[in-house]
């Protein structure tokens, strides 16, 4: 096996030779480097993208945080080599290494992968293939480290099952410990591979697909899904923290240039608005706030550790962050004249964001002022359930250009349910009033950008059934917004149809989709999330040789009662829910910020253990009255309906 | 934007360091950034430019090609304390300095130099390094190349589409054999901002694979 030492040497003579070095040397400040041979677990951080982009993501620098703080562990890092370097390496005999030692990731006893996006698959299987390590996890035994991988796109951990040994669903602050301690214990009792598999399915939270055998109909769809031994059991239920644990403050600075180079604080996880699209929204539950005192100091301290010049504060809906004003008016205060820029996105589309963007004058980040209405139709926004008028859009955009910004941002997202080139033609209704609006304040400087992506259903959302548009639709759709948006004052951007296309058939894939993503790496796909290096045909091609029909995943309406193949993961949030949201979006009937009145989404009943040891400010769920129509027709059986639909509803 | 009411006082500090470890493979604009972080974990005063966009009033001397280690770099930069604070402590600001500074980057000396010196890029006359091959090189092969280098009235070459003669730029060159016993290129090469030596060129001259060699600056010689 290749050392560190030879590692380094054969690197050396190549990193000459390829595009940005600084990538692949490690070396940055606050980066942990611990002796090898005195810790029990050593585990390897991998992001399956290049360095620029991976360095930046928070979920590794948490768990980065989380595994050094153990005394009898150690966490190091890799990211994917471009394909300059890839080449280079392979050329030179150098497998894929962690920064920090030089180690090969073969010499790891577990090795992580954050999933945040499905683009990154192929990436996984290049670098597990450029690791030497087997790329299937059957193949796999005790010399071979553990692959885990969490993060978003795990939601629906069957496309990669057949390559990733254990999944971690949800938050992974607290399960990434019982995933060592789990590890440590099997490396003692020196027992098969599959023993560790068995004890990583007990842990809560953690899936272990080979456990378990998938049976399908003759048409394709799911028969069912069943456990292979005792200790599997379903459904997984993802993992929560009951509060939020402290934020890191001693983050990595990269000596090179990446794209996010800043300190990042989460404000808050989870949301109450329940945009149906959102898959965040769903999974993120419930919502728990950090103290404004806790962000304040954590800032502070982050930035003596790290001199970073921007700050970004994270939350999926700043405006709906209790203190909002209280922290505004606190980061003014301490951080102001310090040559600092302070990012709060997220904003609603009201005049309280102006303020607040306002208050910030002199920390705030230079270009336009973002905002997110997502469709331009009040028919649409009632569908979405992003119930905002378009003179609401319209008085706040106003005040933005007279508060001296000259361009507005605005998200829109097309395709989705039952959307109508009436609603698209609106989009461009919609930016064209709102640039009238900045011609009026600041005149010809006035900017309106249009960022238009194409909605994909994504698991554990009230829309997880339906089916995308096709790529003619989208295609449409996007030619009438290429014709109208046009002229002086506008820029309009959009996603290429065929990577919406592929992001669909990954996110909601099932276990024959690894077949699929084995074979288009082997036609030679990899950074599919790079327009340059995507080439749709390859999928198309890997479609046809595996006997799998890209429409079935991507464009079938699926009936409410099909088995989904993300059906045995559990968010906390109830499908009898989601299918509730689903019927209201078809009725166009939407629903009100859930801080305001509980909906029953799942997350009550679910975690009510955990709920029941906090303070009730701890989460934003307000207390729960029971529905009136339920409590005249069955008084007694209220609370134990609320109580048995959390575990039993799956 | 709050206006400052009191004029400040300046002073300029010039720092000399070793660029050493991954350090090398950061390029001269990366390493404003990291000059910037690092004096402001490091606490100093920095002072920056007016304006919208204000950016640390820092001077690099000669810019270091990627993937050269050195222990003879210079920076510059400026500090703004209020008119009645005591004069900036050169040792003091040595020490927070490296204590902030990222692996590789070891401070040699801080000195206060006079505001009104000249931009630091264009005091920079010239720059010795030092070539070491990372393969055994026949010494008396090398020694040849050497000797053919310097005889040469002009060395014709072309550097980004544009053709030059290296040979006026080539001030020494000789080889030393180190305690290895093992042959280093010493070079002296001019390095003014117009008219600029590049190792990597001196070594191709000779016929040889720069990326073979480890490349370090040695010293930076500025003009009086």
């Amino acid at each position: 096996m290749i050392n560190p030492t030879e590692i380094e040497n054969r690197l050396e003579r190549i990193l000459l030779r390829v595009q940005k070095p600084g990538r692949y040397v490690g070396g940055e400040l606050n980066q942990v480097v611990k002796p090898w041979e005195e810790v029990k677990t050593r585990a390897a951080l991998v992001f399956p993208d290049i360095y620029d982009i991976g360095l930046p993501n928070l979920g590794m620098a948490i768990l980065y945080d989380q595994i050094n703080r153990r005394p009898d562990a150690l966490a190091e890092r890799a990211y994917a080599p471009w394909t300059d370097m890839e080449a280079a390496m392979r050329a030179s005999g150098i497998p894929l290494y962690s920064l920090e030692s030089k180690h090969a990731l073969l010499d790891f006893d577990l090795i992580g992968f954050s999933l945040p996006y499905e683009s990154l698959y192929t990436n996984v299987l290049n670098i597990l293939d450029l690791s030497g390590i087997p790329m299937f996890t059957a193949d796999r035994d005790e010399t071979h480290p553990l692959i885990i991988a969490g993060g978003h796109a795990a939601y629906n951990p069957e496309p990669m099952s057949s390559f990733i040994d254990a999944f971690a669903i949800g938050e992974g602050e607290e399960m990434i410990h019982e995933i060592i301690d789990a590890h440590q214990a099997w490396k003692t009792s020196q027992l098969p591979r599959a023993e560790l598999l068995r004890s990583l399915a007990k842990i809560p939270g953690v899936y272990v697909p080979s456990l378990f055998t998938v049976s399908y109909h003759p048409d394709g769809t799911i028969a069912g899904i069943e456990a292979n031994t005792a200790e599997a059991a379903l459904p997984v239920t993802k993992r929560i923290n009951a509060q939020l644990p402290a934020p890191v403050t001693r983050f990595l600075v990269p000596s090179i240039d990446v794209v996010q180079n800043r300190v990042a604080i989460e404000i808050m996880r989870g949301c109450t608005r329940g945009c149906r699209f959102c898959q965040a929204g769903m999974i993120m539950r419930p919502v728990r706030e950090r103290p404004v005192k806790e962000i304040l100091d954590a800032m502070e301290q982050a930035l003596q550790n790290t001199g970073y010049e921007e700050v970004a504060l994270l939350s999926l809906s700043s405006s709906d962050y209790t203190n909002i004003s209280e922290l505004v008016q606190g980061v003014t205060e301490r951080f102001a004249g310090r040559n600092l820029s302070i990012s709060l996105p997220s904003l609603r589309i009201e005049s309280f964001s102006v303020q607040l963007m306002d208050q910030l004058k002199g920390l705030r980040p230079g270009g336009g002022f973002t905002l997110a209405p997502e469709a331009a139709t009040e028919r649409m926004r009632q569908i979405i359930n992003k119930p905002i008028s378009t003179q609401q859009l319209l008085d706040t955009a106003r005040e933005i250009y007279a508060h001296g910004w000259t361009t507005i941002k605005l998200y829109f997202m097309i395709g989705h349910p039952s959307e109508t080139l009436e609603d698209v033609e609106a989009i461009v209704d919609v930016c064209r009033a709102v640039l009238a609006e900045g011609r009026r304040k600041v005149g010809g400087r006035a900017r309106v950008h249009a960022g238009v992506s194409t909605f994909i259903p994504k698991p554990h959302t009230p829309f997880q059934w339906v089916a995308c548009d096709s790529v003619d639709q989208v295609r449409e759709k996007q030619d009438l917004l290429r014709r109208s948006l046009r002229g002086s004052g506008f820029k309009l951007t959009w996603t290429d149809p065929a990577t919406t296309q592929h992001e669909a058939w990954l996110s909601r894939g099932d276990r024959r989709t690894g077949q699929l993503i084995y074979r288009a790496w082997q036609l030679g796909s990899k950074f599919d999330a790079w327009q340059e290096n995507f080439h749709v045909d390859l999928w198309l091609q890997a479609f046809q040789d595996c006997g799998l029909n890209p429409d079935f995943y991507s464009h079938r309406d699926r009936p409410l009662d099909e088995i989904l193949p993300w059906q045995h993961i559990y968010s906390g949030v109830r499908t009898s829910y989601l299918k509730e949201e689903y019927h209201r979006s078809l009725a166009g009937t939407t629903r009100i910020d859930c801080r305001e009145q509980c909906f029953a989404c799942g997350i009550l009943p679910g975690f009510k253990d955990m709920r029941s040891t906090l303070p009730d400010e701890a989460w934003k769920c307000p207390p729960v009255k029971p529905r009136a129509s339920r409590i005249r027709q069955r008084p007694a059986l209220v609370e134990t309906q609320l109580a048995a639909a959390g575990g039993g509803d799956q | 934007v709050t206006e400052t009411l009191i004029a400040p006082t300046f002073y300029r500090v010039r720092l000399t360091f070793a660029r050493q470890e991954a350090l090398r493979y950061v390029s001269h604009l990366d390493m404003l950034m990291v000059w910037e972080r690092t004096l402001r974990r490091a606490g100093v005063a920095l002072a920056y430019s007016k304006g919208f966009n204000p950016k640390p009033r820092l001077h690099q001397a000669a810019a270091l090609p990627l993937g050269f280690l050195s222990r003879c770099e210079i920076t510059d930069f400026w500090l703004e304390t209020l008119p009645d604070a005591p004069a900036p402590d050169m040792a003091e600001i040595a020490r927070r300095v490296q204590a902030a500074a990222p692996p590789g980057l070891k401070i040699l000396q801080c000195e206060s130099v006079p505001l009104t010196l000249p931009a630091l890029q264009t005091e920079v006359q010239a720059a010795e390094y030092t070539a070491q091959p990372m393969d055994d090189l026949d010494p008396d092969i090398l020694a040849q190349a050497v000797e053919q280098l310097l005889v040469a009235e002009t060395l014709p070459r072309e550097r980004r589409g544009k053709a030059y003669d290296l040979r006026p730029l080539v001030e020494c060159l000789q080889i030393h054999i180190d305690e290895r016993n093992r042959p280093v290129l010493q070079m002296r090469l001019t390095a003014r901002e117009s008219a600029t030596g590049r190792p990597e060129e001196v070594l191709a001259a000779l016929g040889l694979d720069a990326a073979a060699f480890r490349v370090e600056r040695t010293a930076l010689l500025l003009s009086e």
